[in-house]
Formats: C-alpha cells, sequence, structure tokens
C-alpha cells in the first residue's frame, strides 16, 4: 500500500500519453508441446541502455503444459477511479493464466530484472469456486481483477457456459463467478469496459473442443465458432443487449473500447467471413436511443494463392485470408492496429471517425505462402499477432504465434518466436525498426506483450482527456 | 462550546478533503459532462448523502440522551463504540466492495455509503454529545420532552454545519483541479488518509470517552 497513488496510474488517456516512456516489455514465452516450461521474457526497452532490444531476465514456471496466452496487471489507472478508490495499489504484479492448465500465476516485477513468482494458484481452486477454466483476458476493475474464460466445468470444458470471474486485487483470492444475468452468453473470449458509463462488452471465441486440438474446420464453415458481442450493465453485472454480427462473421474476438470515457463506441476485429474469406472490424457504438449497434466499418480481402503453396487446411480455397486475429487501439483513440496474421501484414487504420477507418500505413512481414523477412534479413515465422502500442503511439510491438495448435495447421513447416517493433511516423504510417528483433530461446513461442507501466489494452481511464 | 462548534467545523474540512468521500467525483462529473452545471450538482449530491449518514448515525444519540441519568454511560460508551471503529478501519485495511457495485450516477446512495463505511458519522458523536451535554448544563433541570427536542435540533445543526464544511473543502478542492490545475494534480492530491482516518476516529473516541469520564 502506498501514501500516493502509483506514478504509473493516470487520470485520463492524454495524461497517460505524456508520461515516461515504457522501460521494458514483458512476453510470453510457451511451448507448444509441453515439453519445456512457459514463462515471462522481461526485454529491456531503453534505447540507451547496452542490454536494449535484448531479454534481460526470465521468469520460468515449475510446471509444464500451461501455455501462457494472455496476461494483464493486478492494477492500472483504474484504480483512480473515484468511486472505488483502489488509488494506493501498486502495478505490480502480473496475473499470467495457463490458458491449457487453468492454473494462474501472480508474477512479482517491481524489480523487473528479479521478477520472480509471487504467487500460485492451482486449476482445483478455479474450478471449485467459479466452474469454469481456462483463464484468458484480465483486467483490473471496480471489483477486484476480473477474468475472463473460455470453458465451463467438467473435463472438455463444455459442462456450462464459461465466463468471468474476480480475483481479490490485493490477496488475490479467488472470489466468485462475476455474471447475475448473462442471458445469451454461452462462449466467451475477450471483454473490455467504460468504468464511468458502467458498461462492459464481451466477444466470443469458440468452446474448448474448437479450438484446444486445432481449428475445427466443419465448426467453421458450418458457422459454429462466436459470431455476437454482449454489452453489460458493468455493476449490476447483467447481459443488456447481445448484437449477432451474423454467423458468418466467425470468431469475434478483441474488443477495444475507445479509451476517453466519454465515448461510447469501440471496435471488434473478426477473424474470418465464411462467405468471401474477409477479415473485418466491426464498430459498436451506443446509439441516441441508448441501444447498442454495430457495424461492420473495416474489410480486408483475401490473397489468391496457389493450391501447393498453401497447408492443406487452406488448399481447397485457394486462397489465404487475412486472419485478423488480434487489434489494439493507441490512446489517442486515433490509430487501430490490426494483425493479419495469415496474409502476414500489420495495418494501421487512422479511425478519427471510428465510423470511417481509413488506412493509413501498412507493413509486411511473415504470411502464409509469402513469409517476408525482417528488414535485418532474418525469418519472421508464421505472421503478425499480438499487438501492443506504447502509450505514446509512437512504437507498435508485436509477436508472431496465435495458438499452438493452431500455427501447426496454418503453418505447419515453421517453428520459432519473435516479436519486433515498428515506429509510426508523425502523420501515421508504419515502418519495421531494422535493429529491433528478438528471436526467443528454441523450442519457444511467443504471445501477449505488456509493456511496463501500462500500454494500449491495459489501462481504462476514468477521466476524458481534456 | 465555540471549541466543539469548531471541532463540527473542522472535521467537515477533514471529511471534505479525504477524496474517500468523494471529491475525485466531482471533478470525474464536471469532466464527463463537459456542462458547468455538473460538478455544483455531483457536489450536492454528495452533501446530500452525507448528510444523511451523518443524521443515520446522531439521531439514535440524540434520542438516547433523554435518559438523562445515564448520559455519562452513554457518552463513554459511544468514545468506545467510535475507537473500536478506528481500531477495525486500522486492522481492516481493505476498501469496502459494497462501493463497486454503485452505479455511477446515483452519487448520494454512493456518499452515504462511503460515509458509513469509513465511520464518518461517528467521528461526530462524541463532538455532538459534548455539544449536548454542555447545552444540558446551560440549561439545568428542563423536561426531557424539551431535551429531547433540543438534540433532535442540535444533531441537525451539528450534520448541517459539519456537511456544508466538507462541501466546502472538496468542492475547494474540486474546483481548483478542474477549473486551474488539470487533472494532472488529481493523483497528486491524492493521499492515502486510511491511516490517518483510524487514528482520528481512534483520538475523537479517546478523547470523548475520557471528558465524559472525567468531565462529571
Amino acid at each position: 500500500m502506498n501514501l500516493r497513488p502509483d506514478p504509473t496510474f493516470h487520470a485520463s488517456p492524454k495524461l497517460a500519453m505524456q508520461a515516461p516512456v515504457e522501460n521494458y516489455a514483458f512476453t510470453v514465452m510457451l511451448s507448444p508441446d509441453g515439453s519445456q516450461s512457459d514463462g515471462i521474457a522481461v526485454i529491456d526497452l531503453k534505447p540507451d541502455s547496452d542490454t536494449y532490444g535484448q531479454i534481460v531476465h526470465t521468469v520460468m514456471v515449475p510446471n509444464k503444459g500451461d501455455e501462457f496466452h494472455h496476461f494483464g496487471w493486478n492494477a492500472c489507472s483504474s484504480s483512480l477511479s473515484p468511486l472505488t478508490g483502489h488509488a494506493f495499489l501498486e502495478r505490480r504484479y502480473l496475473i499470467v493464466p495457463g490458458i491449457r492448465s487453468s492454473r494462474i500465476y501472480v508474477i512479482d516485477v517491481k524489480d523487473p530484472l528479479k521478477a520472480h513468482i509471487h504467487k500460485t494458484i492451482e486449476p482445483e481452486e478455479v474450478f471449485e469456486k467459479t466452474g469454469y477454466s481456462r483463464p484468458h483476458t484480465i483486467h483490473c476493475g471496480p471489483e477486484g481483477i476480473y477474468v475472463s474464460t473460455l470453458g465451463g466445468a467438467g473435463p472438455d470444458g463444455t459442462d456450462g457456459p464459461p465466463g468471468i470471474f474476480i480475483m481479490d486485487c490485493e490477496t488475490f483470492e479467488v472470489i466468485g463467478r462475476y455474471e447475475m444475468d448473462r442471458g445469451k452468453q454461452d462462449k466467451h473470449y475477450d471483454f473490455w469496459w467504460n468504468l464511468p458509463q458502467d458498461y462492459m462488452v464481451s466477444s466470443e471465441w469458440g468452446l474448448p473442443p474448437q479450438f484446444e486440438n486445432g481449428v475445427v474446420a466443419e465448426d467453421l464453415l458450418s458457422n459454429k465458432y462466436g459470431h455476437s458481442i454482449h454489452f453489460w450493465d458493468l455493476r449490476a453485472r447483467k447481459n443488456i443487449q447481445t448484437i449477432d454480427f451474423g454467423e458468418n462473421y466467425q470468431m469475434a474476438l478483441e474488443i477495444r473500447p475507445a479509451h476517453d470515457p466519454t465515448k461510447s463506441y469501440g471496435f471488434c476485429g473478426v477473424v474470418v467471413d465464411t462467405t468471401n474469406l474477409q477479415g473485418a472490424i466491426f464498430t459498436w457504438w451506443r446509439g441516441d436511443d441508448r441501444t447498442w449497434q454495430a457495424k461492420k466499418t473495416i474489410t480486408i480481402d483475401p490473397r489468391p494463392e496457389k493450391p501447393e503453396n498453401l497447408p492443406p487446411l487452406l488448399q481447397g480455397f485457394e486462397a489465404v485470408p487475412p486472419l485478423v486475429t488480434d487489434i489494439d487501439l493507441s490512446l489517442d483513440d486515433k490509430y487501430l492496429y490490426v494483425a493479419c496474421w495469415g496474409l502476414g501484414e500489420m495495418h494501421q487504420y487512422d479511425v478519427s471517425d471510428p465510423m470511417d477507418p481509413i488506412l493509413a500505413g501498412k507493413v509486411e512481414i511473415g504470411g502464409i505462402a509469402r513469409g517476408t523477412k525482417h528488414p535485418n534479413g532474418k525469418d519472421f515465422v508464421y505472421g503478425p499477432q499480438m499487438v501492443e502500442v506504447s502509450r505514446d503511439g509512437k512504437r507498435v510491438y508485436w509477436t508472431n504465434s496465435l495458438y499452438s495448435t493452431w500455427d501447426d495447421q496454418f503453418y505447419p513447416d515453421d517453428e520459432g518466436g519473435q516479436m519486433v517493433m515498428a515506429r509510426v511516423g508523425e502523420d501515421g504510417g508504419l515502418e519495421l525498426d531494422g535493429d529491433f528483433y528478438i528471436d526467443f530461446p528454441k523450442g519457444l513461442r511467443s504471445h501477449q506483450i505488456r509493456l511496463e507501466g501500462g500500454d494500449c489494452s491495459t489501462d481504462s481511464f476514468c477521466y476524458p482527456s481534456v | 462550546m465555540t471549541a466543539l462548534w469548531w471541532a463540527v467545523i473542522f472535521s467537515g474540512f477533514y471529511h471534505g478533503a479525504n477524496p474517500g468521500m468523494g471529491w475525485p467525483l466531482a471533478v470525474s462529473a464536471a469532466l464527463m459532462e463537459r456542462r458547468h452545471g455538473a460538478m455544483p450538482r455531483a457536489l450536492l449530491m454528495l452533501a446530500a448523502g452525507h448528510f444523511l449518514a451523518m443524521i443515520a448515525i446522531l439521531l439514535p444519540f440524540s434520542l438516547m440522551l433523554t435518559l438523562i441519568t445515564w448520559a455519562v454511560e452513554i457518552r463513554i460508551g459511544a468514545g468506545l463504540l467510535v475507537i473500536a471503529m478506528g481500531v477495525y478501519l486500522l486492522i481492516n485495511r481493505r476498501h469496502p466492495k459494497i462501493l463497486a457495485r454503485v452505479h455511477p450516477t446515483r452519487l448520494v446512495l454512493w456518499s452515504f455509503l462511503a460515509a458509513m463505511a469509513h465511520g464518518a458519522g461517528l467521528m461526530l458523536v462524541p463532538i455532538f454529545l459534548g455539544i449536548c451535554g454542555m447545552s444540558a448544563d446551560d440549561i439545568g433541570h428542563l423536561a426531557a420532552q424539551k431535551l429531547m427536542g433540543d438534540n433532535v435540533k442540535t444533531a441537525f445543526a451539528v450534520a448541517f454545519v459539519h456537511t456544508l464544511a466538507m462541501t466546502c473543502a472538496g468542492g475547494a478542492i474540486a474546483a481548483l483541479i478542474y477549473v486551474w490545475l488539470g487533472l494532472k494534480f488529481l493523483s497528486r492530491t491524492w493521499f492515502n488518509l486510511d491511516l490517518v482516518w483510524a487514528l482520528s476516529l481512534i483520538a475523537v473516541g479517546i478523547l470523548g470517552a475520557s471528558t465524559a469520564y472525567f468531565g462529571h
């Protein structure tokens, strides 16, 4: 407990943008076959440091087969909420769930170079107290730490719907389920909110049997993955509206609300439109009548390709789908970054007008049947995936692995983990930094990135930028 | 007597300056709604909730005071209760979870619950009982009916003056940040008063109980 608020808590997105830049990144490393332990890599981002752009410390966990994926902070700028006043928490612990094991590690990163495991929550505690499994997205909010899960109870996670559970933000005890009325929600993936406006939005991937052993082509072609987003009364814990994008919009994943809390809109990325293999971004917003609406505002076309160049899964389509698997919004709500994991492209859209995004920049790297190399001449296997934007919006970092079994289906001949960085031009535009290239230790892949002091997909702000 | 009324005013300033009693909400309301009227309105709602919380605590004590023969015991008991609340807050440093469930626009309810959870009303009890005790001495042996009426009036007066002072202090900080200093100062002016607050309760409780014990 501090006497003053943690200096990395910012009242508004604008103040967060003006704050000192990130010194370290924390990146997930995962063993795709569970032969090694997973861990967190601490990466030096201080440009004048001798070890800039290198892994300077790793925290490897004692277990195997956890499969790290997403993770988050114990506390963020949401602690400055005038309503809940947790202003004296420290942004100190990373909450790192194993998406396959349902085990959760709490890692103390107060001194990034001495980061270590602070607490381990065993899967049994999660199962017993929540009836959920396969924890995924972490956000810190009014009632503690919120954790979305991808599975319900039972060995294959299909006994009951998945949902969100809450952990105590100080003791890290699992408290219990969040939902009081889930309405139509029966699948889960991501969630985020607007704290002063008191709404939450959640999305859908698929149930564990639909992803754990790889994408199930029959389910995808018969549109059985998630294609709806759910709006919640955050504090009443009630689903107030479900918007179905249409069953062909398979896998509605990342939810990115505008950071400025006076705004009532946001974005959601859809992996693939099964009618034409396009990737899509929907803009959702609250209309004048207070109901929620959504509209497709970005489409990304597939690229025709000879079947012999394609993995077996795609040969019948003779095309490379963009596979929009992650999106991230800069803190000024100006640029939306869209990872096209199949094409091997990172797109930057100017979303100053959220209903009319304009492509402002693009980087090609990796990609199915393309494999564009990094400017330093080295390979970037798979494609651009988890993307994280620096608070000041000038640097965009990303890694390459989507999910162990899916990597193997879409890129059967590749193996490896990389992280790269691109710089954003004064008026938009995106260019890879030729000197920033991290190759993760052999046998480990990489997924989500968190930046020291917060980034564009962790902090929720309670006061508008003025 | 004057000193006790100053204590009522001072405690109001103290509560008002504590971010836990809601001044950041007034800043947030003004910024979110982008209307000049939003901040006074938020402050008024916070004041209403705080006033109700004060009354909810002071009224039962004012009624109890009709048992004149037990006045000293009541004042000592009240002092001990306030000390107990302070000790509880000292040991349990967790934030009240119930506040996280209140909708952001229900500021009256929020302010009421925040004041209750922090024992804000209890902090006033020894001061209030002191004022009642002194008036009773001054007036001499009046009818119980009259005394009760006077005590109830005093409870309202104490709650009103306290809330007014609290609103002035909180409003001043909120306005200062909103109009001149900017949001950056929100986190700079936000001090962790938890420990000081708990100790204040204990101090006020000890003072109340001991003056009751030694004063009579």
